[in-house]
């Protein structure tokens, strides 16, 4: 696609006549494939500087962790000093193994626990909605709407009296309510684009319900399944508040880890640096894969 | 069915048969467990953080009274607590830092997603790498990230901020600042630490929202030969409505709710400075260990957090509906 007059470059130019007046002009027809635009040399100079600089604390976090301390902690910043997998050695050496097993343990628990319920729900909302789904759908969604920290007293005081405090299970049960509603929301919109025509089809067959769900949904739904699972994986792996206050010692997860860091004295930055960047790898790597599906998840299936 | 109307039939009566009691629980039936654990999970703590929050219970001054179990309150306070909520200076001053903490991180944020996501709108060199490195600052763990800022940006003496600023000032011969930017500047602090993890939330939303543009209303706006800031202006914006709507609402739910940032960048301080509710919550409760208070005051998060969800849930309902449609 080529740009054909130059204020359609600049988004910003001054309106200097009227659109509706203007005489029509007879175009060649142009690709309708990619909707987008093309940008300038100047759009592209001007998104990638705004991106760098957006991206410029990761990219410092990542440098650090790979310097020696002596070289993290210098003004001004010594951004060309030798790099060294070292501090990576250290933070294994502190123990976040443990942390990196708990933190992956509710994760994935929950995870799984959020697709076993989520899945069947979201059947119910979309294949063969019962009445009244989308009130139902709306509950769901209100329970993502109250602040978590309301409920963390009579949450604490429960746990603490069953006995269930600093357990790594505790976590999987909060995470799982706690992205429950996401699942349900971002399942029901994949499931809904199974077409209707195929179900029936299926069912005109003699197909069983086993079959239809095995051989129809799950390979139109897969892909809807996996972006879910990595959304909730995200949202678990990254939650700090319960973690913080109902784990001590045996349960606590990789946030935990970074935050009792801190209280070494001595030069900590390029640990610090190499702690956080190992914690977040996960998810960044999570978030990557679920790039196309994530603002799905994010807007609780509102946007597609 | 025994009345009907000449004219028109009620159309759902009459279009599909009326499913019988057998086939309404078998359909129900996958949504028990997922129904049920919801309920039980979620309802069951909010009521009880009512119940708490009409009672004089503070862990230092044990009463005499069992609360399921759970501990001993002095007595009831009906709604005692929440008049102390209302009128304690720690408490309103964490209320106001919330209303301003969410509001700026929103707006400030919702701003620069809206120009990311126009830039990002177009094609240029490498556009599918530049989004993959902007969604990055919301992936990373917010503890994480919230620790980066303090110690690696805004440290005075090796912070990368005030290292760059030296750096430039070395440029003109000058020595560069040795600003503490944490204490000097506590909110601002936290405020930048959390627009920066929220933008690619919005970024995402607002890229959404634009991609979603039908193809050939630009296409008439480009024939009629409306430039780029017209088409922006009233073809773009009015679309973009109901997503920046609905970015600014899930942004500011997420964001009334913050408490890893206050608690890593600042814990509150300098005094109360950057208390917001969550934390002030916290302290109550873990600190002063007025359970009592702490319940009235997760009422009144709850409370605010309904009004901004009204709001949202009605956004998402019309574009729920409109995708349905389509």
């Amino acid at each position: 696609m080529t740009v054909t007059t130059d204020t359609s470059q600049n988004p910003f130019a001054p309106a200097d006549e009227a659109g509706g007046a203007a005489p029509r002009v007879r175009r060649t027809r142009k690709a309708k494939d990619d909707a987008s635009a093309q940008g300038g040399p100047g759009w592209a100079i001007l998104a990638w500087a705004l991106t760098l600089l957006f991206f410029a604390p990761v990219a410092w976090m990542v440098l650090t962790s790979l310097h020696a301390e002596s070289d993290a902690a210098t003004n001004p910043p010594s951004i060309f000093a030798g790099l060294t997998l070292s501090n990576y050695a250290d933070v294994f050496s502190r123990g976040i193994s443990t942390f990196l097993v708990n933190s992956a343990t509710a994760s994935i628990a929950s995870t799984l626990l959020v697709l076993v319920l989520a899945v069947p729900a979201a059947y119910a909302l979309s294949i063969k909605p019962v009445e009244k789904w989308t009130d139902v759908m709306f509950f769901f969604l209100s329970t993502k709407f109250l602040p978590p920290i309301a409920a963390l007293l009579p949450i604490y005081l429960i746990v603490k009296q069953a006995g269930m405090l600093d357990n790594v299970y505790t976590l999987v049960v909060l995470y799982t309510s706690m992205n429950l509603p996401i699942a349900i929301w971002m399942m029901q919109s994949f499931l809904a684009e199974v077409p209707k025509e195929i179900l029936e089809a299926a069912q005109v067959d003699g197909a069983g319900l086993f079959r239809t769900l095995t051989q129809i949904v799950a390979p139109i739904a897969a892909p809807g399944l996996a972006a879910t699972s990595l959304i909730c994986f995200i949202f678990s792996w990254n939650e700090f508040m319960f973690a913080v206050n109902l784990t001590a010692t045996r349960a606590s997860t990789a946030p935990i880890f970074l935050v009792g860091f801190i209280s070494s004295q001595g030069l900590f930055l390029a640990k610090l640096c190499a702690a956080a960047t190992l914690v977040s790898l996960p998810v960044l790597i999570a978030g990557f894969a679920a790039q196309d599906k994530l603002v799905r998840g994010l807007s609780l299936g509102a946007v597609k | 069915m025994s009345a009907q109307t000449v004219t028109a039939p009620p159309p759902s009566r009459r279009g599909e048969p009326t499913m019988s009691t057998r086939e309404r629980w078998r359909r129900r039936g996958p949504l028990l467990p997922a129904l049920i654990f919801t309920i039980v999970v979620t309802q069951i703590p909010f009521l009880l953080t009512i119940a708490i929050s009409t009672l004089n219970w503070n862990v230092l001054q044990p009463g005499t009274k069992n609360f399921l179990g759970m501990g001993h309150y002095t007595s009831f306070a009906w709604l005692g607590n929440y008049g102390i909520v209302f009128t304690d200076d720690r408490l309103r001053t964490a209320v106001i830092n919330t209303i301003e903490l969410t509001a700026l991180v929103v707006v400030i944020s919702a701003v620069l997603g809206l120009v990311l996501a126009v830039l990002l709108d177009r094609r240029f060199p490498g556009r599918g790498v530049a989004r993959t490195l902007l969604i990055a600052p919301f992936l990373v763990m917010p503890v994480a990230s919230a620790l980066l800022w303090k110690h690696a940006l805004y440290n005075p003496d090796y912070g990368l901020l005030n290292g760059v600023l030296n750096w430039v000032y070395h440029l003109f011969g000058a020595q560069g600042p040795t600003k503490d930017w944490v204490s000097g500047y506590p909110m601002s602090a936290v405020v930048v630490a959390l627009v920066w993890q929220w933008t690619p939330f919005m970024m995402l939303i607002l890229l959404a929202g634009l991609q979603s543009q039908p193809g050939d209303v630009l296409e008439a706006a480009k024939i009629d030969r409306a430039d780029g800031f017209q088409t922006f202006r009233f073809i773009t914006l009015p679309h973009l409505r109901q997503y920046i709507e609905l970015s600014a609402l899930l942004g500011s739910i997420y964001v009334l709710q913050t408490f890893d940032a206050i608690y890593t960048i600042t814990q509150g301080g300098p005094g109360a400075a950057t208390t917001n509710l969550p934390y002030e919550i916290y302290l109550t409760m873990f600190r002063k260990y007025d359970y009592g208070q702490a319940a009235a005051a997760g009422v009144v998060v709850v409370i605010g957090s309904i009004i901004v969800a009204t709001f949202a849930l009605r956004t998402i309902s019309s574009l729920f509906t409109e995708e349905g449609n389509r």
